[in-house]
């Protein structure tokens, strides 16, 4: 009696502990959307929920800002480094998951080194490659930067292909097929949470990033929404605030609402990746 | 068959064609092939030699004089008929990078002669013993199958080369010229300053006070944000995946959430939250009748914010991970425990934190490397405010990562900022080594 008494005090004081939990995870959220329909464009409020809702700031960001064109800048350039980089991601981890050949261990050593050191530590040098490239200012320059970094994170893919048995490749030899068709009808059908854990994390990167971005893209044609974002609080002295929730709004939800959506084949991606480490 | 075969080595032996194979292909790249009769490979071989000749002839000595001098005619004003103009003189950077892509370029054509002798030697050893050189067509098809790695290889390791490589090449080399926004090309010329940057961050009061707080920040901070990150998730995720709580899949998307939103997004977020003046956290602590907390302003709490926000978006990851590796431990290691009695925070301790354990262990290196240069989060929470009039270019809670960016960023220290950029090489170095020696990934291969 007194065990199963302690069992549901236990599991009453678990739902507590996870009902606060969850509003520490859902809280900011929750605030940023009720700012950004709140009246008035400061951050101070005497309530969470606003006492008069409006969708003027909405309004705003495509009448005052230029907000309709950084989400298709930002689109154009997330969707084209997803597919790139997806792509030079698979390629590095196909080949060194079912490949061995001479030089392949120092390649993959050398690959996941380099993977840990942040991008813009070199950041410098990247600019000025891309001056010298005259690629400044253009969203070809941030592409093919995103891009080009992508195959350092090829060890998911790796890890991920090694789970597909070795003896299901080599049937498929024996049977005559080449690389290109195992690749593509036997591999790929097997690898779609990979694929989509891949694909996700490149684009929420890209659609994200802004330190780069902001390095980069320098007229406000060509600015992303991370870039115009951040540019609008942090030039203003955060004047507008409440425009700037809105935004954060119609940047989070996208990407949010993709993220639950996918969390299975996520969980099974990050999985596999963990055990295999 | 026999015969002919017989015949061939017999025609073929004592001519030593792998020797006269060799010295053509010494002599220029394809010739050995054209003379062992790969016609198509030798044409090819041919046009690469011509390339070499002319980048070592014409590039070579140009680059190496860039490299050497980082160039000698400044920019300066020079009066062209009454006026005077703005004559450009030597760009250093573009001097550098110039001088480092050419040399690469040049290691890279000597590495295909020195392959292209090995081929024509083969393939003369090949003919001496009465076999007949590959066709072009054998030789493209030999290459798709047995070489497809490096096929598939190629385009992702050359984005590699020139967008990480060469970049860290680059900023190595800063390192070792006296590269400031008052010294900068165009107007300036760089010149190489040797050690001198390293000296002044190590020797140079000031300079070094701030690299070992920093440092030390730096250390402590990777530690405290992957702790908190891991056992924070390590303890969500025992709590939801309970027998007996309802819903499992609804708590978990829940607490996904601080993961799902963009980072920058989330943080700036919270920057405003935690705001000392407006932020709503300040204002419910009021309401509750405590003090407000100087959360932003004062170091101290500035550093325990900073951790407190990492944790908020560092969670539901590990919490993710250990859930899935949860699933894996086999369930009738929990069904013998039960009969034997185990209480359920046995089971915790002895079946289930070990297994983890074990799967997470290079893990939880590899997130405390990349906590290490957590950028995201202090740039755009703190931006290493507040400010400390002591230290050189550095705030509280800049960590190296984000002190780096603001020596060249926004105080134009480029040789300073190259000096602190190889030391995170070294650390990072060091562990990734590490780490990558100990993976399983490897581990398999070596039985394999």
């Amino acid at each position: 009696m007194s065990r199963k008494l302690r069992g549901s005090v236990w599991l009453s004081i678990s739902y507590v502990l996870l009902a606060v939990i969850g509003v520490f995870s859902v809280y900011p959220a929750l605030w940023v959307v009720m700012s950004s329909f709140r009246t008035g464009n400061s951050l101070f409020s005497e309530t969470l929920i606003p006492t008069a809702f409006t969708l003027e700031h909405y309004a705003n960001l495509f009448s005052k800002y230029d907000f309709a064109r950084w989400y298709t800048n930002t689109l154009k350039i997330a969707l084209t480094t997803t597919v790139i980089g997806t792509v030079l991601t698979l390629l590095p981890g196909y080949a060194f998951s079912i490949f061995r050949f001479t030089g392949r261990k120092t390649m993959m050593s050398t690959l996941m080194v380099l993977g840990l050191f942040p991008g813009f530590m070199s950041m410098i040098a990247v600019f000025i490659l891309l001056n010298l490239l005259n690629l400044l200012n253009t969203h070809l320059a941030v592409i093919l930067v995103y891009a080009a970094g992508a195959p350092l994170f090829f060890l998911f893919a790796k890890s991920y292909f090694d789970t597909i048995p070795k003896s299901l490749v080599e049937a498929a030899r024996m049977d005559g097929a080449g690389h290109l068709s195992i690749f593509f009808r036997i591999v790929m059908p097997l690898s779609t949470p990979l694929i989509v854990y891949t694909a996700l994390s490149i684009f929420a990167g890209s659609f994200t990033d802004f330190l780069f971005a902001k390095l980069v893209l320098r007229t406000p044609e060509t600015k992303t929404l991370a870039v115009g974002l951040f540019d609008m609080i942090s030039s203003r002295q955060a004047t507008d605030f409440t425009s700037f929730a809105a935004g954060c709004v119609l940047i989070a939800v996208p990407i949010t609402f993709l993220f639950i959506l996918l969390q299975r084949l996520l969980t099974e991606g990050l999985t596999a990746g963990a055990e295999k480490g | 068959m026999q015969e002919l075969i017989a015949k061939q080595s017999k025609s073929g032996a004592g001519k030593p064609y792998s020797t006269i194979a060799t010295i053509l292909s010494v002599l220029a790249m394809g010739l050995g092939q054209l003379y062992n009769r790969q016609f198509m490979k030798g044409i090819i071989l041919l046009a690469v030699h011509a390339i070499t000749l002319y980048t070592v002839i014409f590039k070579l000595p140009h680059a190496v004089w860039g490299l050497t001098t980082l160039g000698e005619t400044q920019t300066q004003l020079k009066k062209v008929g009454r006026l005077y103009q703005q004559v450009m003189g030597d760009h250093s950077v573009f001097l550098m990078i110039e001088g480092l892509v050419t040399i690469f370029a040049v290691i890279i054509l000597l590495w295909i002669y020195v392959l292209s002798i090995k081929d024509s030697y083969r393939t003369g050893k090949l003919r001496e013993q009465g076999g007949v050189p590959n066709t072009f067509r054998q030789t493209v098809s030999f290459v798709l199958s047995y070489r497809f790695p490096y096929l598939i290889l190629a385009l992702p390791l050359a984005g590699v080369f020139f967008f990480t490589i060469m970049p860290i090449v680059f900023m190595i080399l800063i390192a070792f010229t006296d590269y400031t926004s008052k010294n900068m090309p165009p107007a300036h010329l760089l010149n190489w300053a040797g050690f001198d940057a390293f000296r002044d961050i190590f020797q140079m009061k000031g300079w070094n006070t701030t690299f070992y707080k920093v440092t030390l920040w730096t250390f402590l901070w990777a530690i405290l944000a992957t702790l908190t990150g891991y056992f924070g998730g390590f303890g969500v995720a025992l709590l939801v995946q309970q027998k007996r709580i309802r819903f499992k899949s609804f708590w978990r998307t829940l607490f996904i959430l601080p993961y799902a939103i963009p980072m920058f997004v989330s943080m700036l977020i919270l920057q405003n939250m935690f705001n000392g003046q407006f932020g709503p956290v300040n204002q419910y602590l009021e309401l509750l009748g405590f003090n407000r907390i100087p959360w932003l302003s004062d170091p101290t709490w500035a550093k325990v914010t900073l951790v407190i926000a990492n944790f908020w978006v560092s969670f539901p990851v590990s919490m993710l991970m250990i859930i899935g590796i949860m699933s894996t431990i086999p369930k009738d290691m929990y069904e013998a425990a039960d009969i034997d009695g185990a209480s359920s925070f046995q089971k915790t301790r002895l079946i289930t934190f070990p297994s983890v354990m074990y799967s997470m262990a290079p893990l939880l290196i590899m997130s405390f490397v990349g906590n290490m240069n957590n950028f995201n989060v202090i740039f755009l929470l703190t931006n290493g405010n507040p400010v400390n009039s002591d230290l050189q270019f550095a705030g509280d809670t800049d960590i190296l990562i984000t002190w780096l960016f603001k020596l060249s960023m926004e105080y134009g220290q480029y040789s300073y900022s190259s000096v602190i950029g190889i030391i995170i090489f070294i650390i990072l170095s060091v562990f990734a080594i590490w780490n990558v020696r100990r993976t399983k990934a490897f581990k398999e291969d070596t039985s394999s």
